[in-house]
């Protein structure tokens, strides 16, 4: 279809050449730039290095050994985990269950959407209200219910043993649940849209041969389905990766006590609390090549043959 | 009709998915009640409606007293608006010039858009911080270079994703359309401003919207340019409350409505463009 309006290419330079421009600025070269500037010296943000690390890989000596990074690595491993289990799990429950109605689908897409259009430093306000320690709402939800020990004084007053979540026991419920609540919409309505692409006549084929509901998802859905789910999976690990504003707003620098750092926060704190530009650099550098080892894993496991 | 074997699933069906939208629905509910109730009130009773003594606008005059929204409205709207505009033009023409002419390097430069997608904006941040403090845009404790500072990589960083949305929409326009306008004497800029536009608007739209969205509401890369109070997005300015109020329950509640209010117009009004939009783009990827 090369038409011959396209024949004449100088047009074509104006084109692309913003985009590319752009890119090029403010992506590719930050991008080899940062790679550079793990195995430098550099004393502030902004600041030019002072020269390569002694050694030079330094910065890479100390990942392997930092104690919070490991605390990193293990929570946001298990947030990966829990992406992929629960997010993608409820989103591909609530599809398939859509898929079946036909009144008040759009509605309920509409509303499961919803929390992936707010600002997550908006949820993670309203998530500090929700679990907070006096009076958030899940503690008076359990106070109803009469799952919270509570005393009452002689003079009227109830002294109520307050949970909290943000304790060095359940921190990780805490921080992990918004996370995981916001974007299961978002995986909902990929996977609704792979549904949707399945052959009406599939279906039918299969109900004349006599398959019940739950063998025609079986033997029909979930594997037409695969490659969707697997590029889920893909965005659904990166995405754990990168996750940033929610536990910030929440739990801040670590809280509590060390244990509650992510790649992503713990990325942000070294860069710009402490000031380690160079470390900070190098973790980011982590993220991206953990980022495509894990999705590059997820694409062989799961990935099925070309021809589906 | 439905046999009465069928009646019972769905029921099944349609509650599941009403207690799923319901934990979606409730906690909004529950802020934006809680934002009307007084102070003391709300962690001792969250769950009624905060009527006659219990209910209070105080919570709405503090924020908006102590806290600059106006301003930081119109920081956020600035620099979104901007960023909307250019990306959704930038990216227009890449993806015309992708989709319909056949070039050397045509590949690479798809490979390289992909590629632009991986990179985080934590691998990417400090060396544009970095490269605008010397271009003298980044730290200078000018507001209006500060905002340049936020707007331009965050145009760079929404470029891929319309890129690629784009390509597929301008794909399955008819290319016969652009060569009768050809014969009728139209000049390639002319066909893109006057056949590709206007089928693809709906496409145009929902890239829009999401770089609308993500910029207004991105903590990250404001936090790193914005550091001055007069400087701030609306985000930052939640942030900063968040870190202030202490136990001023309903000044958070309040604050948080405020924040989601605009954005809660908008996707009511658009939510047909933005889902649709969404999946058209994000299965073919």
């Amino acid at each position: 279809m090369n038409s011959m309006i396209y024949k004449k290419k100088s047009p074509l330079l104006v084109f692309l050449i913003p985009a590319f421009a752009f890119l090029l600025v403010y992506l590719y070269y930050p991008f080899v730039q940062n790679i550079i500037n793990t195995v430098m010296r550099i004393g502030g943000l902004g600041r030019a290095a002072e020269g390569m690390n002694e050694p030079w890989y330094e910065n890479y000596q100390k990942i392997m050994t930092d104690p919070y990074m490991r605390v990193a690595l293990k929570n946001t491993l298990i947030l990966i985990v829990c992406t992929i289990v629960f997010q993608v799990g409820i989103a591909l429950i609530l599809a398939l269950l859509v898929d079946t109605i036909r009144v008040g689908a759009q509605f309920f897409r509409t509303v499961y959407f919803f929390p992936i259009v707010i600002s997550a430093t908006a949820l993670g306000l309203m998530f500090n209200l929700i679990f907070l320690y006096k009076g958030g709402m899940v503690n008076q939800l359990l106070l109803h219910l009469g799952k919270l020990p509570y005393e009452v004084k002689p003079s009227g007053k109830v002294i109520v043993q307050w949970l909290d979540w943000k304790d060095q026991a359940h921190f990780l419920f805490t921080m992990l649940v918004p996370v995981m609540w916001q974007y299961v919409g978002f995986y909902f309505v990929i996977l609704i849209t792979g549904l949707n692409n399945i052959p009406q006549e599939l279906y039918e084929a299969a109900s004349i041969d006599g398959a019940d509901g739950w063998r025609r998802t079986r033997f029909i859905t979930l594997p037409l389905l695969r490659n969707v789910l697997c590029t889920c999976l893909v965005l659904a690990i990166t995405g754990a990766l990168k996750v940033f504003d929610l536990p910030w707003v929440m739990f801040g620098a670590g809280m509590p006590e060390n244990m509650g750092w992510l790649t992503g926060t713990y990325m942000y704190d070294q860069t710009f609390n402490r000031m380690n530009v160079d470390y900070g650099s190098t973790i980011a550098v982590l993220i991206v090549v953990l980022g495509v080892v894990l999705s590059n894993v997820a694409n062989r496991v799961f990935r099925p043959s070309e021809d589906l | 009709m439905l046999s009465d074997r069928k009646k019972i699933p769905r029921a099944i069906t349609y509650l599941v998915l009403s207690l799923w939208a319901l934990t979606t629905i409730y906690p909004f509910i529950w802020v934006i009640l809680n934002s009307f109730r007084k102070k003391g009130l709300i962690m001792s009773d969250s769950f009624s409606l905060p009527l006659g003594d219990a209910f209070t606008w105080e919570n709405y005059l503090t924020a908006w007293q102590r806290a600059d929204f106006k301003n930081a409205y119109l920081n956020s709207f600035l620099i979104s608006g901007t960023v909307t505009v250019f990306v959704v033009l930038i990216a227009g023409l890449a993806a015309y010039g992708l989709v319909r002419y056949r070039f050397r390097g045509r590949g690479i430069l798809y490979s390289l858009i992909m590629a632009g997608m991986m990179f985080p904006v934590f691998s990417t941040i400090i060396p544009v911080f970095r490269m605008e403090a010397v271009m003298g845009i980044a730290g200078t404790g000018n507001r209006w270079l500060s905002l340049l500072a936020v707007i331009l990589p965050q145009i760079a960083g929404n470029l891929c994703f319309a890129i690629i949305i784009l390509m597929g929409f301008i794909q399955s326009i008819p290319i016969e359309l652009e060569e009768s306008a050809y014969i009728d004497g139209c000049n390639v800029f002319q066909i893109f401003f006057r056949i590709i536009i206007p089928p693809a608007k709906s496409s145009f739209a929902t890239v829009a919207i999401f770089a609308f969205l993500w910029s207004y509401n991105d903590l990250f890369t404001q936090s790193f340019f914005l550091r001055y109070p007069q400087e701030r997005g609306i985000t930052g300015l939640l942030n900063e409350i968040s870190s202030q109020a202490g136990v001023n329950y309903g000044l958070m509640a309040s604050s948080v409505v405020l924040v989601v209010i605009p954005v809660l117009i908008v996707y009511i009004c658009l939510q047909k463009h933005i889902i649709k939009g969404l999946t058209a783009g994000a299965v073919k990827g």
